[in-house]
């Protein structure tokens, strides 16, 4: 115990070190420069938070329009993720894949996209875009509970006399409850932290803490302010995190798990044709239309149908506030997001299997924190913290990598944690008892399924870096700009080249991702193999 | 798996490179680093004769607006990010100078720069090129429908142009507080909010930034808007020009000369540079000829230097106004937060 225990904290110190380095630290240093702006503390903005009715109203819509788009993405995708983890129909890998494209588009895109649709900015426009936003969430994290849940104890449950919905809601649901929670935290997170929905499609007579964060900071300079407004966020977030650790750890019971393919089945009844037909008619309305006008866009030019919008991507045009040719940015948007992923998945993982070993949670809820913190907080640290030697990262291209997987880490952990808890322990028993050393009975049964959800959250990572915005835009350097930078860099000037040329680099950015997303579901099946 | 991921990030953080060389002394062979705004453009080949004649390499770091890159420069001052900060601009100057981030520099080829873009009488900044917000107007929507195009800012408010004018939030947008300070400069630090809500009551629009009102809401911005007056630059014009598929030799949309506002970039050392030769001879450059008749076409905005050639798109379809809006940045730093609050609770609120 005390060997494994000390493997555990040797585990534990890469992650404790990289987050204290490169989120603590650099937070800590903007939140200190607001609230000691003159050598001694003042907590008066934090009060003036909640007692100027201004911001206290920014903080009260923040909070329920999260919580209304929570509840509304669950409703809209949970049978969505029935559906694709139960059910076995043609395309259904790609349906899959396709699903996660909104998760990583830049708002700003997608915006445009949902206007064209004549959506008008309003409250229901932000709900609408959270909904599209998450879904994929929602789909993939209960979705690969689901996929392996074994049928078996519902089926056992219906023949001891249950009605269908009694054996869902008191067999199955409890054993959705730590997928629910997860993607449920996750979805309220991101919400809670909304910027660019709410900029765009909320109309500016509506902020949220984040946007005002933003606006304190980048127009006012008002630090006071923008830290307490940081710190309020960050509370909440630490608070949600820890009620959904606890919630989690109650609802996390070993299972038996089945592999998918035992487990999924054909739609056979009229119910079930029925279930798949109406979601796959939500996810073409809802998360299809959207991007086909992006598709659509990018392929017409006032010349008429044609790619003349690609070529031009191709070379820096004149005029064009890019420095490299656009399609460069491809590449480098695979490269960065291929190094955070690495880091992310590394520094995660390491973090979630100490985690199991010592039983300990604080780990997970401090990798987990930067969901809470603004872009721009953490850009504006990164810039006061990192500037000295031994760590002068002032202008580094390593800033950008670094700061996606900062964006990215919350979720691996959120994704790799439960799974590992979950493994039952009599799997090592019994390969103990077949003859198997304590070390080789975990290689045996620990390592294949942490190897499945390291992947699932690896092929995450790499989406969400990617389609990260808000940070690598702070740190990226113009001769390497990611697909997203480029996207906004077109968007700011006026041309139909300008344009067009940001809906063509969108549709390579969501090609990229369905890409990345089939070719993880691929090679995860494949090496790993499934229970 | 988690051995290897270990072992490659472990790599990954001990192959960080170890940040800036401080090379000092001369200049041949030094790097220096460029902090601008978004909206920096410039040819390949202009900095490249840079580099060729002077031996410095200049790296370029874009961090943000106009608004974004100042903050930014305050919060760094002691370990700055760059060397010559170039975007700040007469909404923003006397931040930026009161936090004392520039140091002094009168550059020689300040001569060739007309009297009334200086205004640093410190020497501190450098006026490297100016823009004008205007509105702009969708020559076939106002052709088609046969309104008479708006010629004065009282003219917006009057019921023939209800929920036609989209605006940038002030807030968010340095476009947008562009366009308020020209609302200020007309009507007085006063009556300008009247003025706003005269234009709420005929039912303006406000986006959070310039490709929101120009590509989502704006008739002449090609992606389907609906309003044909929009808070642009005199130079959106030419801008829509050389940026039409298929080319085009006509502008669709015009500047309504009586809006405008006069922006001014300049540039500045940053204080604590450790590259101080090499940053002052940037700062000559960019008042050289060479990149001065650059920046139109890459930027979409006008050089300072006089007598600088403009290119014939400009002169084609760029309408700059002979009497612009202004205010001393001394005026607008003293009022600009306040205008932008006030603002937002007429506006918005």
């Amino acid at each position: 115990v005390t060997r494994s225990r000390v493997a555990a904290i040797a585990c534990a110190a890469l992650p404790v070190a990289f987050v204290a380095v490169f989120f603590v630290y650099p937070v800590v240093a903007i939140l200190d420069r607001g609230l000691r702006p003159d050598g001694h503390v003042d907590l008066a903005p934090l009060r003036d938070v909640f007692t100027d009715d201004t911001t206290r109203g920014v903080v009260w819509f923040t909070v329920w329009q999260a919580a209304l788009s929570t509840v509304l993405t669950l409703v809209v995708a949970l049978p969505g993720a029935y559906v694709l983890a139960r059910l076995r129909f043609p395309g259904r890998t790609l349906v899959r894949a396709l699903v996660t494209i909104p998760f990583v588009l830049p708002t700003v895109l997608v915006a445009s996209a949902f206007l064209a649709l004549g959506v008008e900015r309003s409250l229901g426009a932000i709900l609408l875009a959270h909904v599209f936003f998450n879904y994929a969430v929602v789909v993939r994290v209960v979705g690969e509970l689901w996929r392996h849940l074994d049928p078996y104890e519902e089926a056992a449950a219906r023949v001891l006399g249950a009605s269908r919905w009694r054996a869902f809601r008191e067999v199955t649901l409890p054993a959705l409850q730590p997928g629910i929670v997860a993607s449920a935290t996750i979805t309220f997170l991101f919400c809670f932290t909304s910027f660019g929905v709410i900029l765009l499609l909320g109309g500016p007579s509506r902020s949220t803490i984040e946007t005002e964060i933003y606006r304190q900071t980048t127009r006012f300079l008002d630090l006071p302010l923008a830290a307490a407004l940081s710190i309020v966020q960050l509370l909440t977030v630490i608070v949600l995190l820890w009620l959904a650790g606890r919630f989690e750890r109650r609802a996390a019971v070993p299972r038996r798990l089945r592999s998918s393919r035992e487990v999924e089945h054909r739609p056979r009844s009229l119910g079930d044709r029925m279930l798949l037909g109406s979601n796959l008619a939500v996810m073409a309305a809802l998360l299809g239309l959207p991007l086909a006008v992006l598709v659509v866009r990018s392929l017409t030019p006032p010349s008429g149908f044609g790619v003349a919008y690609y070529r031009a991507l191709g070379h820096v045009r004149e005029g064009s506030t890019l420095f490299v040719p656009p399609l460069d940015a491809v590449w480098n948007s695979v490269k960065y997001a291929t190094i955070a992923t690495v880091i992310a998945v590394a520094v995660g993982g390491l973090a979630a299997w100490a985690g199991t070993r010592t039983r300990s949670r604080w780990l997970d809820g401090l990798l987990a924190l930067p969901l809470g913190v603004s872009a721009v907080t953490l850009g504006f640290g990164f810039l006061i913290a990192l500037d000295e030697p031994p760590l002068d990262l002032r202008g580094s291209t390593w800033l950008v990598p670094l700061a996606q997987a900062l964006v990215a880490l919350p979720f691996v952990v959120l994704l790799t944690a439960p799974v590992l808890r979950a493994i039952d322990p009599r799997l090592r028993e019994a390969a103990q008892m077949l003859g198997a050393s304590p070390a080789r009975a975990r290689r045996a049964v620990d390592l294949p399924i942490a190897g499945r959800a390291l992947f699932v959250a690896g092929a995450f990572a790499f989406a969400i870096s990617l389609g990260e915005f808000g940070a690598t835009a702070f740190v990226v350097r113009p001769d390497s700009p990611t697909l997203p930078i480029v996207i906004y860099r077109l968007l700011g000037q006026p041309g139909d080249l300008s344009f067009g040329g940001a809906m063509a680099a969108s549709v390579l950015l969501m090609v990229l991702v369905v890409i990345a997303m089939v070719a993880g579901d691929r090679l995860r099946t494949r090496s790993i193999g499934e229970f | 798996v988690l051995a290897v991921v270990a072992a490659a990030c472990s790599v990954s953080l001990a192959a960080l490179p170890s940040g800036a060389s401080a090379t000092r002394g001369k200049t041949e062979g030094e790097t220096i680093r460029l902090v601008t705004h978004d909206s920096f453009a410039l040819s390949k080949d202009v900095l490249a004769a840079f580099t060729a004649r002077t031996g410095i390499d200049v790296e370029i770091l874009q961090g943000g607006d106009g608004g974004a890159i100042v903050n930014q420069a305050i919060l760094t001052k002691d370990n700055p990010v760059g060397d010559v900060l170039y975007g700040v601009d007469n909404t923003f100057l006397t931040r930026a100078l009161d936090a004392g981030i520039f140091e002094r520099y009168r550059s020689p080829a300040l001569d060739t720069v007309p009297e009334a873009l200086r205004r640093d009488t410190k020497s501190r900044v450098t006026p490297i090129d100016y823009a004008d917000v205007c509105i702009n107007y969708d020559k076939t929507w106002f052709a088609e429908n046969e309104v008479k195009v708006p010629q004065t800012l009282q003219d917006l408010a009057k019921p023939a142009y209800r929920g036609k004018l989209v605006v940038e939030d002030p807030s968010t947008s340095t476009t947008g507080l562009a366009f308020l300070v020209a609302t200020v400069a007309e009507y007085g630090p006063n009556k300008w909010p009247r003025y706003w809500e005269r234009l709420r009551a005929n039912d303006v629009r406000v986006v959070d930034g310039w490709d929101q009102a120009f590509y989502d809401e704006f008739s002449g911005g090609g992606a389907g808007g609906t309003r044909p007056l929009v808070v642009s630059y005199a130079s959106s014009p030419p801008a829509s020009v050389v940026f039409a598929e298929p080319p085009t030799d006509e502008a669709t949309i015009g500047t309504m000369t009586g809006s405008c506002f006069r922006q001014v970039e300049y540039a500045g050392i940053l204080a604590g540079s450790e590259h101080r030769a090499a940053a002052r001879e940037l700062v000559d450059f960019m008042l050289s000829e060479q990149f001065q008749s650059d920046m139109p076409l890459q930027m979409f905005v006008f050089p300072a230097r006089e007598g600088t050639p403009l290119p014939k798109v400009f002169e084609q379809f760029a309408d700059t106004p002979t009497d612009p809006y202004t205010l001393t940045p001394r005026e607008i730093g003293a009022g600009r937060d306040e205008w932008i609050r006030q603002w937002t609770g007429t506006v918005l609120r």
